[in-house]
């Protein structure tokens, strides 16, 4: 396995559980209150900079010494292509928010919409990567 | 449309006949990761043409007794 396509796991698997875990304690605290009402955040500044934490000490741990590290033009034409694939998502959560916000939707639905956005972004590019490195690089 | 590339190749074989070279060692004559000599091999991944001269200055043979392209009607 490359060292690209570790970081491509690696992104998917912090991607995954930073949300999952920013989700889960925000539902958690609801307690029969709406959504737009709870304190959110903290925890999302947190979720993110953990996730950012998490990412740079798993590719430190798994990078092994220089020359495994070493990227060819493969690596970067699925880095492109896979990046190219997971940013419709970014788009889609900027756009929704910039629509949340002309129609004066809540911060917390906004702020949420764009987070959902770069979380699933981060998981179908990761997922775009390692299908790339696993299977058939496509020709047109 | 995306589709398979149609381009086979004899890397393997060539390795083999040039003194059971590795992998590893043919990917650092020409610059790139060993795993992309694998997805090569394997008919995953087509290389640039640079890359596909250098296969072949590698073994020292043409560039098409490395890889091959079907006839129209072998298709």
């Amino acid at each position: 396995m490359t060292h690209q396509e570790k970081r491509a796991w690696i992104m998917l698997v912090v991607t995954v559980l930073a949300y999952g875990t920013y989700a889960v304690l925000i539902l958690s605290r609801t307690h029969g209150r709406p959504l737009p009402q709870l304190p959110y955040a903290t925890t999302m500044l947190w979720s993110i900079g953990g996730a950012v934490l998490a990412s740079i000490v798993a590719d430190v741990a798994t990078g092994g010494p220089a020359r495994s590290r070493v990227t060819d033009v493969r690596d970067r034409q699925i880095g492109r292509l896979g990046d190219y694939i997971g940013q419709s998502f970014v788009v889609i959560g900027a756009v929704a928010a910039m629509l949340m916000a002309m129609a004066d939707w809540e911060r917390f639905w906004i702020a949420n919409v764009i987070y959902l956005g770069f979380a699933l972004s981060a998981v179908l590019g990761s997922v775009a990567k390692i299908g790339l490195y696993r299977g058939t690089f496509p020709q047109w | 449309m995306v589709k398979p590339t149609r381009i086979t190749n004899s890397i393997r074989q060539l390795r083999f006949t040039h003194g059971e070279m590795t992998q590893a060692d043919l990917a650092d004559r020409i610059g790139v990761t060993r795993q992309t000599v694998i997805a090569i091999e394997q008919g995953r991944y087509s290389p640039s043409l640079e890359a596909a001269f250098q296969i072949a200055r590698v073994f020292g043979v043409p560039i098409d007794s490395v890889f091959h392209y079907p006839d129209p009607e072998e298709g």
